[in-house]
């Protein structure tokens, strides 16, 4: 109504100016045709825009998942021929063609990962403990020199491509090994590399969001600060800290370039960390497809069976991360 | 007995000063109601008894508390020491929502790392959710998470936990601020029972708490924003709130500012 009242071409009419000052009644002035068509007219271009902008705005949040739910049909309709028993009971030794597994780059992407996160979680959780809950606090100019030095490091690394993160191990390694020395633990150090700022990052938001009521009412009752930690603040972070290193793992699982730099590949099983090239499935997939030998089909199907228990594995990751959050919050409520 | 004796306390946060010179002398086994307009630095004042306040960046203290001859403000005195002899119950109930209300009582047995044996830790559980009247309620529910009870339970909660390590003293924080008429009285009531066995102060913005409750009432105020909260006036409650010797506390408890 008020719309009316500001349309109202100012002096148009004596009557119409007094009947505006007096009290209720000017916010109904008496309505003319051609203002009421404006007012209508208004009223359905807003419409049109609304109605405009949701399509525009639907469409796009379509467009969005069209190119995943896309993936993994492809993913599923050219994966599932390959997905049989002899794909996870065998590896490629002495296959020529048709046949043959990934089992070997299944238990090196487990062993690979399972080592990477050994390595990542504990670094990436103490840092975040350390800048959460003692520099943060601490009125030491260095300590807090320190935790601005660690969080610009880490934001840094957590940009890090991860063939540069690949090549920064292997001169690590040739270092101590010598070059050209392979091995899925050099593969792990590359992948916790990468990891190590996921999870800090994804820990100290979780820490910092442990209510500081909490941290007060564990220290009035007398316990010394590591123990507030331990007993009060990480149990009532743990799922958060769970879904953050599994966000991790989900992060570095697919990682081709540093594994194809620093575990390299090979066609036989290897469960020695230490010793040899390890297959995994993400550098599987890449040499399948790269090196086609004399029945292309079969290396295309293998390459997407591995594909599809990568993609498996990665979503199955991840919805155990949001579970994990998700269950966290209703506990605390 | 514990006698708690603050001598010129100021506090700061960083360059500001929010307390100035507080002296001030808390009788024991008696309830001490601190009252002021808000931003006074009673709440401030609090936390520096138990050596709280210093765990806020940048926060100092200066001046003496003696608490039985002891200064808890002593660069010497271990915090962790103090805050076992002098329990806090704050604003906002707080159980620790990982543990159930059994673990709640013992956390801060635990907390200290002592360990107790089955029996004993029942017997604590038991005789502190006694005292803070909240056994009949939970006895039945001892496993179960104390986020589950009400504000009022949740309360008496965190004041089960305090008392369950036997402080000396026991700072009470606005404890009933965000409780209903119910468990405001219920709380009260546990606080005139607990003088029996501590020394209670209280930080309240409920006049007519600080009258019903307490025994001795210390009026702090501020002169303008920006300006360090000063000692107005101190002595027995009932002195205090029917005759106050200083015009600004007459002020105050006639709700002319705050």
């Amino acid at each position: 109504m008020t719309e009316t009242v500001t349309r109202q071409p100012l002096g148009a009419g004596s009557d119409e100016v007094a009947l505006i000052t007096t009290g209720a009644e000017a916010f109904s002035p008496p309505r003319r045709p051609t203002q009421d068509l404006a007012l209508v007219r208004h009223r359905r271009h807003r419409r049109t825009v609304d109605r405009v902008m949701t399509v525009a705005l639907a469409s796009c949040a379509a467009v969005a998942a069209v190119p995943l739910l896309s993936l993994l049909w492809t993913t599923l309709s050219h994966g599932l021929s390959r997905i049989d028993p002899t794909f996870f009971s065998q590896s490629m030794r002495g296959v020529a063609g048709v046949g043959g597994g990934a089992l070997h780059a299944i238990w090196g992407s487990v062993l690979i990962t399972l080592t990477a996160t050994a390595l990542a979680a504990p670094i990436g959780l103490g840092a975040a403990l350390w800048l959460v809950e003692y520099a943060d606090r601490s009125r030491s100019l260095l300590t807090t020199g320190l935790a601005r030095a660690v969080r610009t490091v880490v934001g840094v690394t957590a940009g890090l491509p991860s063939i540069v993160a690949g090549l920064f191990v292997y001169a690590l390694i040739a270092l101590v090994a010598g070059p050209g020395y392979r091995s899925g633990l050099a593969g792990a150090v590359a992948l916790a590399v990468i990891m190590t700022p996921v999870v800090e990052s994804a820990c100290e938001e979780v820490l910092a969001r442990v209510p500081g009521e909490l941290r007060e009412g564990a220290l009035a009752l007398g316990a010394p600060r590591w123990r507030c930690v331990t007993s009060v603040v990480l149990p009532t972070a743990r799922p958060g800290v769970i879904s953050g290193v599994l966000l991790g793992v989900s992060r570095v699982v697919g990682e081709t370039a540093p594994l194809l730099l620093v575990a390299g590949f090979t066609d036989s099983m290897n469960l020695n960390l230490l010793d040899g090239r390890m297959a995994s499935l993400p550098v599987y997939i890449y040499s399948q497809w790269q090196n086609k030998g004399v029945a292309a089909a079969a290396y295309d199907a293998r390459a997407w069976s591995a594909a599809l228990v990568l993609v498996v594995l990665v979503l199955a990751l991840n919805l155990t991360a949001r579970l994990s959050a998700r269950w966290a919050t209703r506990k605390e409520r | 007995m514990s006698h708690l004796k603050l001598d010129r306390v100021s506090a700061y946060y960083g360059a500001f000063q929010a307390v100035a010179d507080v002296s001030l002398d808390i009788a024991p086994c008696s309830i001490t109601a601190l009252i002021g307009p808000s931003g006074c630095g009673k709440s401030t004042l609090l936390r520096t008894l138990n050596r709280l306040h210093e765990t806020t960046p940048g926060a100092r203290v200066t001046g003496q508390v003696h608490l039985n001859g002891q200064d808890v403000l002593d660069p010497a005195t271990d915090p962790v020491e103090v805050r076992s002899r002098v329990g806090m119950v704050f604003q906002r109930a707080n159980p620790f929502p990982t543990m159930s209300i059994g673990e709640n009582v013992l956390a801060g047995v635990r907390l200290r790392g002592r360990r107790l044996s089955p029996r004993v830790a029942e017997q604590v559980v038991e005789r502190s959710l006694r005292a803070a009247n909240l056994w009949q309620e939970t006895k039945d529910r001892l496993k179960k998470s104390g986020v589950g009870l009400s504000g009022g339970q949740q309360q008496r909660l965190c004041i089960a936990r305090a008392i369950a390590v036997q402080p000396e003293v026991l700072l009470m924080d606005e404890p009933c601020s965000a409780l209903d008429p119910a468990s405001t009285a219920a709380i009260e009531e546990l606080m005139v029972d607990l003088k029996a066995d501590y020394t209670v102060v209280v930080v309240t913005h409920n006049l007519a708490q600080a009258a019903r409750v307490s025994d001795q009432t210390a009026f702090m105020s501020v002169d303008r924003a920006g300006q360090p909260g000063r000692l107005i006036e101190h002595g027995p409650t009932t002195q205090l709130f029917n005759a106050p010797t200083e015009a600004a506390t007459g002020d105050y408890i006639a709700g002319k500012f705050g």
